[in-house]
């Protein structure tokens, strides 16, 4: 990957990711060759089907690829660094300081066993000098700034006395506590009541625009993604296939398969003529075809797209797609 | 049937697993000299007119003094060490696998009764069994074998008053969850009789649980019947399991005979590390959940 | 809590109760133990006599009502062999029973706990696989052969410790302990391994069992992700919530282990009340049994209550109800 298509200087730069995982069944390549931009302050959506690698991008960056995983290749560099080739005790103080992630499911994501004081206070204890009183009065502060009153007392309360929104709040402060500059945020919002989704996501967004962070954002649902992110980058089968900013991904996508992500909305907004599901599902990745991975379920498909595998290329404004015959280059309706 | 088989996950697992093949192997072992044992000794150790007491107390043939008749010593009667072994090892693992037969029989069927019919019936069971599981399986059993005395049957009673309970407990709670399914609902709706229903379409969905239950019980059972036995509660002399020729060999140990209790307590542990083996492997394939 | 506790108190006397009227019922079915008691040459009227005396000429409810109102005067019946209140003899075995149930408690705890941390943090590892055949083997053994085996090579080969008794003991408070002399560590290491090789060979099971299922949870990945070392997470994270399955079955073991002293205590001489359960049956001695069972009983009814109080304190989303 030559091109860049940032005029800033990129905060994260990942070139060339490969994370597989080496099953008895086989080489899952969960990440295969991806690679992505994200400057100071910008806000990524990582978007793709479930079992996509969406996921594994955000362990990858952070070093959190357990066995039987591994990252093969590429490089992840956050300004300058490489993380791919950090050692283990360098990583340590990157996570939580330099870039931090919030989980899927804040059920399950906090220690039901810690209050929630001791939760917070941990992520101060490792990256930060400040003594006993001041982490608190952090803590209380961070709290209260994610929309948690009565803070103080929140502190000595355990998970299981919080509501899910709250919780994902809790998490939302956790991961902020220490100032990052980069944060990860896994699918955040999938496990909430659609009611409080929306709330959390502009809390999340208020959050990274109030610390000066960037932000990339691993979901499944496009319709969550457009109303927060700046840019766009689809996954399939652990291969980028299209990249751009989000206006123009959203408005009119080149690759068949962001169309199809799309047209799955249940939006009346679009005004597509039905509600359509993208036909078929995901193949075996641990045994995928020649050519397209995409062909068998597109409608575009042709000769071409069982032989030879598309390559990332510009297609029009600043969409990037990786499709032999992407939409609006003439010949489709 | 068999190219069935061969073709499973559960065979394929199965090959690849080194402790589920060391403890199948064990156990087939074990299946044969329960099966053959009487046939691969010269001895039988209970006729006395083959016992001599010229020969009592030889130690195992690689020691000074031992007699190639007799591979692993005999004891103080002149009996043949491996040959009393092998026949302790039949009334070990017969009396453990009979007694599992008893408990899986009883404690499945109030298992079903329980689950099935609730109320009255199923508070009661299940009141019995939460007292019986607050005590220790042994406590128990020494203290029914107290109460009715030595013998392979009494031992079979007081193996069975300690094990059906896990059945029981297992069965109803499955029991509970199958009744709620729509095939039993729709079965009732068809008019089937309650014991048709539970033969038919209860009773099969709820075996599986049972297989590592019993499996691994096996093993607690030869355990717990060494443990009676060697306190003089469990079988009588005539028919001495495992854990009665232990009990025997205590008595010289002193005397530095140690062959006549160190092999059976060897074989003791054999069979229930290859009955645990095995049950290890059954679990993480039958009950992943458990794992 | 008050109203928790009263609930709790008020299921252990029902517990209590049904133990003995089982208790009662069993003994009632083993025999007539005026035999026990009486010369053998005894004539029918002394026979006779001797029935009346110890109240076995009324119908078994009489019996029971009799037994149960003995029971609650504190009067648990005299031994028919010692002549001396079954109680007092129990009683006085209690504490050799407990300090090896104890001793034996302990070292399978802090051999257990952190082989099977390791085992389950490390799954794969030949180390990992090691432990787990050894804790196999460990609940596959007979734990009296092991006793034996001891004994064999510590007290007959190596001469090492001695293979039967109690050794000199010191009273604390009244009560008299071999844990503080010597001589007493030496009587009571071997019959504590023994005891010990099945519980721990269990809680190591459970142990790893809690922490393999406690490593998939997302909030380990989560602190991960915060930046806390793997060792941090397996402690500081995983291990509260990896024994939560460890105190469930504490309890439990720790009856087998009052249990198995029994076996433990007739292979070393051990002066407890196990070896005098095992002699009571030998002789038929049913006072002593039944004092027996019912303070095993009360003794399991009050752990497990403990177990539950001390769930509530380890888990904060368990309270009591």
């Amino acid at each position: 990957m030559t091109m860049q298509s940032e005029s800033r200087d990129p905060l994260l730069s990942v070139r060339d990711l490969r994370t597989w995982f080496h099953t008895f069944s086989g080489v899952v390549k969960a990440v295969n060759d991806v690679s992505f931009d994200l400057a100071q302050g910008e806000i990524m959506g990582l978007v793709g089907e479930s079992g996509g690698g969406k996921s594994v991008v955000g362990f990858s960056i952070l070093g959190l690829i357990d066995p039987p995983g591994r990252i093969e290749g590429g490089q992840i560099l956050l300004d300058g660094e490489d993380l791919a080739k950090a050692p283990e005790d360098r990583l340590r103080k990157i996570r939580g300081r330099e870039i931090a992630m919030i989980f899927q499911d804040p059920m399950t994501s906090l220690n039901p066993v810690h209050t929630i004081g001791r939760q917070m206070d941990e992520m101060l204890r490792l990256h930060t000098d400040m003594d006993e009183a001041a982490r608190r009065r952090r803590c209380i502060e961070m709290l209260e700034s994610v929309g948690i009153s009565q803070a103080e007392d929140r502190l000595r309360a355990y998970p299981h006395q919080f509501s899910g929104g709250m919780r994902q709040r809790v998490v939302i402060a956790i991961a902020m506590l220490a100032h990052p500059r980069l944060i990860i945020a896994d699918e955040p919002t999938t496990a909430l009541d659609v009611t409080i989704q929306s709330q959390i996501l502009k809390l999340m967004k208020r959050q990274v625009a109030d610390h000066g962070a960037s932000m990339i954002l691993v979901t499944h649902d496009l319709a969550v993604v457009s109303e927060v992110v700046d840019k766009i980058t689809v996954l399939y089968c652990g291969q980028v296939v299209e990249r751009g900013d989000v206006r123009d991904v959203i408005s009119a996508p080149s690759h068949p398969y962001t169309r199809g992500l799309i047209d799955s909305i249940p939006n009346p907004d679009h005004r597509q003529p039905r509600l359509s599901q993208i036909p078929g599902t995901v193949p075996d990745i641990r045994n995928l075809p020649k050519g397209c991975n995409f062909r068998d379920r597109c409608p575009r498909a042709q000769a071409l797209c069982a032989q030879e595998e598309p390559k990332l290329a510009p297609t029009r404004q600043s969409l990037f797609a990786a499709c032999h015959f992407p939409i609006g280059t003439g010949g489709d309706a | 049937m068999m190219q069935a088989f061969l073709a499973s996950q559960f065979f394929f697992n199965w090959r690849r697993n080194l402790s589920a093949i060391i403890g199948s192997v064990i156990i087939a072992i074990f299946i044969v000299i329960v099966a053959f044992g009487p046939l691969m000794v010269a001895q039988d150790p209970y006729d006395l007119t083959q016992l001599n007491l010229l020969d009592s107390y030889k130690p195992p043939v690689w020691l000074p003094g031992g007699d190639p008749r007799y591979l692993l010593g005999t004891d103080g009667q002149g009996r043949d060490v491996l040959a009393s072994i092998i026949y302790g090892t039949r009334v070990s693992a017969l009396i453990g696998i009979a007694a599992m037969l008893c408990s899986c029989l009883i404690g499945t069927s109030l298992g079903l009764l329980a689950g099935f019919y609730g109320g009255r019936l199923d508070a009661i069971i299940m009141r019995i069994a939460d007292l019986q599981l607050s005590f220790p399986s042994m406590l128990i059993a020494l203290f029914l074998m107290s109460a009715v005395g030595t013998g392979v049957d009494k031992v079979l009673i007081a193996l069975t008053a300690v094990g059906w309970v896990v059945y029981a407990r297992t069965v109803r709670g499955s029991t509970l969850g199958e009744i709620e399914k729509e095939y039993v609902q729709a079965a009732r709706v068809a008019g089937l009789t309650n014991a048709k229903i539970i033969r038919r379409h209860v009773l099969p969905n709820v075996l599986t649980p049972l297989i590592v239950i019993a499996t691994v019980q096996v093993g607690t059972f030869i355990l717990i019947e060494a443990s009676l036995s060697f306190l003089g509660v469990g079988v009588p002399i005539t028919q001495p399991s495992l854990g009665l020729l232990i009990k025997n060999g205590f008595d010289v140990l002193f005397s530095g005979l140690w062959w006549t209790s160190v092999f059976p307590g060897l074989m003791i542990m054999a069979m229930v590390f290859g009955i645990n083996l095995f049950g290890d492997f059954l679990r993480d394939e039958l009950n992943p959940r458990l794992k | 809590m008050f109203a928790y506790t009263v609930k709790r108190l008020i299921q252990m006397v029902v517990v209590l109760w049904a133990v003995s009227v089982i208790v009662f019922l069993m003994m009632s079915f083993t025999g007539d133990p005026v035999f026990m008691v009486i010369p053998i040459d005894s004539s029918d009227a002394e026979i006779e006599q001797a029935r009346r005396i110890l109240g076995l000429d009324r119908s078994l409810t009489e019996q029971y009502f009799i037994f149960l109102g003995n029971l609650l005067q504190g009067d648990f019946g005299t031994s028919y062999v010692f002549r001396q209140p079954a109680i007092d003899l129990i009683l006085e075995r209690l504490p050799a029973t407990m300090e090896i149930v104890v001793v034996a408690m302990v070292i399978a705890t802090t051999i257990a706990i952190p082989l099977g941390v390791y085992a389950g943090a490390n799954p794969g590892k030949p180390l990992s696989r090691l432990i787990m055949s050894g804790s196999l083997l460990g609940i596959s053994l007979p734990g009296f052969w092991v006793g034996m085996m001891l004994i064999y090579f510590f007290a007959v080969e190596w001469r090492i410790f001695p293979s039967s008794g109690r050794g000199d003991t010191v009273e604390v408070f009244g009560v008299p302990t071999s844990l503080l002399t010597a001589d007493g560590w030496s009587h009571v290491l071997l019959p504590a391994i023994t005891l010990s090789v099945g519980t721990l060979a269990i809680l190591l099971r459970i142990t790893r069992a809690g922490m393999m299922e406690v490593s998939r949870q997302d909030y380990m990945k989560f602190a991960r992700a915060k930046g806390v070392s793997r060792r941090g997470v397996l402690y500081g994270h995983g291990l509260r919530n990896g024994l939560i399955p460890v105190v469930t079955i504490f309890g439990l073991q720790l009856g087998d282990l009052i249990a198995f002293a029994t076996i433990t205590e007739t292979i070393f001489g051990w002066p407890g009340m196990g070896k005098l359960l095992v002699d009571s049956i030998y002789r038929a001695d049913r006072p002593v049994i039944v004092v027996y069972l019912m303070l095993v009983a009360l003794i399991f009814v009050v752990i497990n209550f403990l177990i539950d109080i001390l769930y509530t304190m380890i888990d904060p989303r368990i309270t009591v109800k």
